[in-house]
């Protein structure tokens, strides 16, 4: 065992190396831009150079000249593209299925699309498509002209006279705070690969969901969507920037089919930041009263966040929020901004991240307010019954997460004055905050074969975005088998396969393995009823509830077996394989009756019968020198309680790199908009910083056990999209901690603590 | 990137003879030589460097290479790798601010490709530069204006800045050498010269576009520092937003001689605030006789920025630029020098 493979404590699985490791630091692994198709054309994007207006001319002579351009698309030749109905959380966001002009609705919109017989031809002449514009002024982001500003919605939660509760209140805590713009910046880049057999299409793009790409696509193209496959193998990182479709696949997909011949697209890393989606700016203004002894009696929020002109695309993380502690009364609301953007999307927790991290700073400012230990105050305010609706937790450690990782920061060496913890020249802060991810659960299906050999095959067109998904599906099913994981091959990310979750929400591991276990119960079932039923076998007439599988048999109590292989020969067949669905409660029966046709049906998190979330808490350390001010953060302990722990590894690499994009939230990441252009202007990621190595020294993650069999078959709340949340709340309450400032928009830089 | 043709340098004056057709500023040349290729080829995949002829000068490497110390300094070949020069114990014991611009600079796999002059010639990092699809620009598209001016401009200059351009000088290494009083060896079409490294660049003015005082077909051959009583009570602070792999928002070099508790000698240069390396000659004269205390520090680092211009979204660079000077000189002055 090591740091990266923690030893399993109670309720959690192995720690398996993933099945997929070799594949991938081999380069063996390949991603849907690495499959190699026959004859490939190569194309290039042309994007806008304006955010509003209209395209006047778009000249491709100079393109059309270059040796090697085979055509060149625009608005002209792609009309047949058919509309897409944005749907909020899933389709197409408007901006991604406009035409290629005359109008232009956000920058970097793209206007045309270059395919050449190389991709250094079809680079150079895309750079020589020369377009004139019609320009407008644009409204940018907050603090713009003509920007749109309305309610999000009809209600957000609420409870109680919240107006009554701050003004009676001993304490009240009344700030506003501010999150950016943020791009996902997956290493792999956009691409897509089509490639046409007669009528049927096959796209090879990494995806993350891979039904509800084919769905959207075949609609674009006004085809069939039993005719379109998606491959999705392997996926470079994601992070819900390739849940939904982009403007590009049905060109692509237009392209080979008008050309005859496969055409591939790698997008570049700067139209990246335009041609899919992003994390929006959000303000927040939040009031917290309280009573002297730290007992919350109010909490107001009211969130706004930026969106395009069309589409109404919010994350209103109140609905998170409001369940954290117990605030007394709640009044939340949530606008939206439009402004001329392209519409932003999922990116890792979408609604948390911004949300928790400005519940989690005011929870901060209220411990100072009171004099309080921040620990202590969230300790005061536990909750055992929701504010809002008054169900109960189906399971909630907490407060164990804040004791586990408060013992070994070695929290209670703090002093609290800010600035009293200096190191020579560096200004010692020390902060907290809670992290919480609604646990998610989608409608999926899984099918799974046993052969005699004891070979397993389990298929379902669920995505491993990175996160370990091939491995614990596999380990699932070994274990239901009685199979060892060598022998259970995994198929995900293609749509020929029955259909998955999407590989967002956290819900991948909760969900497809509750349906992996479901088939597997059912071929278990088979082999018992064949074993105990039989006139002669060595199990003949056992009760199948003594009955157990291990190594490839089944086994009795008392040692009595029979192998499976003879099991099966017993029943005559050569392979037992079972399909089976999935569909959490609260979901609707028509569930994968929508999957299947490419929409994703979820529940969970406050939405159940019970409150469902993921906890943790995070203690980090930050050092402000205190002459030139840079901060840096040397160490991080986080503590997270997630249901069952199918595989301590891969659970442990997901919170700690959450926990290092949380360093990244607050320190480094945010994208920057030219005001007057309304465009990105660090659209690259020289200038859009995450953290590297030396940026994060130490991450200790403490995963407390947790069992929850409420939520779930296989008891698992999900915490790909946990580890992130709450960090720039702890390193900005550290950074007060230090410096005696308190900086309320993200990211903190040197400028804010000179 | 637009085509073009690629040819080996065996020799110096191949290399000049390639380029001797050459016309133009230094950068805007249509022959272009490229070493580690590390600024070169980035510039022209993104459709800002647009050469015809790229001339390949890795062959001279092991003329031009060399690292030689004697009694009167440090001989740098141009061709010397960052790492190679970076790693080198007689630089590192007798020149630290050398060693710690390069190490402090780019990555581990950049600075084993790149050159010493091809760093003192990279360009700047201004975003509305490196990005073709902003017109403005004036050091790209001469006359055509300044986006930066009056759009995110953050990270650039604050000091040696024109109405037409405030693009930030991005390297770390030329800072040393400008403290240092460096002189390079460059030989061209008309033969051999000789110059002062705080001569190379060129403040933008009216012309952002001529970068250098070289004229096409130049190229830098050797760096020579001379040996002084300073450089070894020397060091190189670099301020950015993230511990490695990143610009300067703001960095000091420095060099000091200190006897008797008192400055006989000051070499300071500013990176990361200042269109070109920025010698701060006032800075030095602030501190020659003083007692480098606090208030020695920051008078003098006052005075390095009393000429700053800023712009919406940089005026905090100059109170970063102004401790980061007064953290490098009391650093420097605690340094404990062994002989």
């Amino acid at each position: 065992m090591s740091i990266a493979a923690p030893e399993p404590k109670a309720n959690m699985g192995r720690p398996e190396p993933r099945l997929d490791a070799r594949l991938k630091v081999t380069g063996e692994a390949r991603y849907p831009s690495d499959v190699p198709v026959g004859n490939p054309l190569h194309a290039v994007l042309v994007t806008s150079a304006i955010a509003k207006g209209r395209l006047d001319r778009l000249d491709t002579e100079a393109a059309r000249a270059v040796p090697g351009v085979v055509e060149i698309f625009t608005a002209e030749n792609t009309r047949e593209l058919k509309p897409l109905e944005y749907t909020p959380g899933g389709g197409g966001a408007s901006t991604s299925v406009q035409g290629l002009g005359p109008d232009i609705a956000h920058d970097g919109q793209i206007i045309a699309m270059v395919v050449a017989e190389s991709f250094e031809v079809a680079r150079e002449a895309a750079y020589k498509v020369k377009a004139t514009y019609a320009r407008e002024a644009p409204s940018a982001s907050f603090g713009a002209a003509g920007l749109d500003e309305k309610p999000a919605g009809k209600e957000f939660p609420k409870a109680g006279d919240a107006a009554a509760a701050l003004s009676a209140a001993d304490v009240v805590v009344d700030a506003e705070y501010g999150t950016p713009t943020q791009h996902h910046n997956p290493i792999e880049l956009f691409t897509t690969t089509c490639v046409w057999d007669g009528e049927h299409l096959t796209v090879h793009e990494p995806s993350q969901f891979v039904y509800g790409l084919k769905n959207s696509v075949a609609k674009r193209l006004g085809i069939d969507p039993a005719k379109v496959r998606v491959v999705s193998t392997y996926i470079g990182g994601a992070f819900g920037s390739k849940a939904q479709l982009t403007p590009r696949t049905p060109l692509v997909a237009l392209a080979a089919k008008r050309l005859g011949r496969p055409v591939k697209l790698v997008a570049s890393r700067d139209q990246g930041f335009t041609i899919a989606t992003y994390r929006a700016e959000t303000k927040h203004r939040i009031r917290l009263g309280a009573r002297r002894d730290g007992k919350i009696t109010a909490y107001t929020h009211d969130g706004r966040e930026v969106t395009s002109r069309p589409d109404a695309y919010k994350v209103a993380g109140v609905s998170d929020t409001v369940r954290l502690y117990d605030f007394g009364t709640v009044a939340t609301s949530v606008n939206v901004v439009h402004a001329d953007r392209n519409t932003p999307g999922f990116m890792r927790s979408p609604p948390v991240v911004p949300y928790v991290y400005a519940l989690e700073s005011a929870m901060d400012e209220l411990a100072v307010a009171l004099g309080m230990d921040p620990v202590e105050l969230r300790r005061i305010n536990d909750v055992t019954k929701d504010t809002v609706s008054g169900k109960s937790w189906s399971s909630r450690s907490l407060m164990k997460c804040y004791d586990e990782a408060a013992a070994a920061f070695g929290w209670s060496r703090r002093t609290a004055e800010p600035g009293s913890m200096r190191d020579g020249e560096w200004l010692v802060g020390w902060g907290c905050a809670t992290a919480c991810y609604p646990t998610h659960m989608a409608a999926t299906t899984a099918r799974v074969r046993l052969l005699p050999s004891g070979e397993v095959r389990v298929q379902v067109a669920a995505h491993d975005i990175g996160t370990g998904a091939y491995t614990v599906i596999g380990q699932t099913a070994a274990e239901r088998l009685g199979v060892p994981l060598a022998a259970v091959t995994v198929e995900l990310g293609d749509s020929d396969l029955p259909p998955g979750p999407v590989a967002g929400g956290s819900t991948t591991t909760a969900s497809t393995c509750s349906a992996v276990i479901k088939a597997c119960d059912a071929i278990r079932e088979k082999l018992v009823r064949a074993a105990s039923t039989a006139n002669d076998g060595p199990l003949a007439g056992r009760s199948p509830s003594d009955l157990s599988f291990t190594d490839g048999r089944a086994v009795a109590s008392d040692g009595a077996a029979e192998s499976v292989a003879d099991v099966m020969q017993r029943l005559g067949t050569a392979a037992l394989e079972e399909y089976a669905e999935y569909i959490p409660h609260g979901v609707q029966q028509d569930g994968i009756r929508k999957l299947y046709s490419g929409r994703a049906a979820m529940t969970g998190g406050p939405h159940g019968d019970k409150i469902m979330y993921a906890l943790g808490a995070e203690f980090v350390e930050v050092r402000v020198h205190a002459r030139t001010r840079e901060v840096r953060v040397p160490r991080a302990v986080g503590a997270f309680a997630g249901g069952r722990i199918l595989n301590p590894r891969t659970a442990h690499s997901q919170l700690m790199g959450g926990m290092i994009w949380g360093i990244g939230s607050a320190l480094h990441e945010a994208t920057e908009i030219d005001p007057r252009e309304a465009r990105y202007v660090n659209d690259n990621i020289s200038e859009y910083l995450i953290p590297v190595n030396a940026d994060v020294p130490r991450i200790d993650v403490i995963m407390v056990p947790e069992e929850d069999a409420e939520v779930n078959p296989a008891g698992v709340k999900g915490l790909g999209e946990l580890g992130n949340v709450g960090t720039a709340a702890a390193i900005a309450n550290a950074v007060y901690h230090a410096t005696g400032k308190r900086i309320r928009d993200l990211p903190i830089r040197i400028e804010d603590l000179l | 990137m637009q085509p073009f043709i690629y040819q080996r340098a065996e020799t110096l004056e191949a290399a000049a003879q390639a380029a001797a057709a050459s016309r133009g500023s230094h950068v805007e040349a249509p022959v272009q030589f490229v070493a580690g290729g590390t600024t070169l080829l980035d510039l022209m995949k993104i459709d800002v460097m647009r050469p015809a002829t790229v001339v390949d000068i890795n062959p001279l490497q092991e003329r031009y290479g060399a690292i030689a110390t004697d009694d009167k300094g440090l001989r740098l070949g141009a061709l010397a790798r960052m790492a190679q020069v970076a790693d080198h114990p007689s630089v590192r014991r007798d020149f630290p601010v050398i060693a710690q611009t390069l190490d402090l600079a780019a990555s581990q796999q950049l600075r084993n490709m790149a050159t010493l002059g091809g760093n003192l010639l990279q360009r700047t990092r201004c975003n509305y530069f490196r990005d073709v699809s902003w017109a403005a620009c004036n050091k790209r598209n001469p006359g055509s204006g300044c986006a930066a001016l009056d759009g995110m401009n953050r990270k650039h200059a604050v000091l040696g800045t024109s109405d037409q351009c405030i693009a930030t000088y991005p390297g770390d290494f030329a800072q040393a050498l400008v403290a240092l009083d460096a002189t390079l060896e460059i030989a061209g079409p008309q033969g051999r010269r000789e110059i002062a490294v705080q001569q190379l660049h060129k403040q933008p003015g009216s012309t952002p576009n001529i970068e250098t005082q070289l004229v096409p077909g130049e190229l830098i051959t050797a760096i020579l520092v001379p040996s002084a009583p300073w450089t070894r009570r020397s060091l190189y602070l670099k301020v950015r937003d993230r511990e490695s792999y990143e610009f300067a928002l703001a960095s000091a070099a420095v060099a000091l001689d200190i006897a008797d508790g008192e400055v006989r000698e000051a070499r300071i240069a500013l990176g990361g605030v200042a269109t070109m390396p920025w010698r701060a000659k006032e800075a030095e004269a602030a501190l020659r006789g003083r007692r480098l205390d606090e208030a020695a520090a920051e008078a003098a680092a006052e005075a390095a920025f009393a000429g700053a211009q800023t712009h919406e979204h940089n005026a905090y660079k100059v109170p970063l630029g102004r401790r980061t000077l007064v953290r490098a000189l009391l650093d420097a002055a605690r340094l404990e020098i062994r002989s």
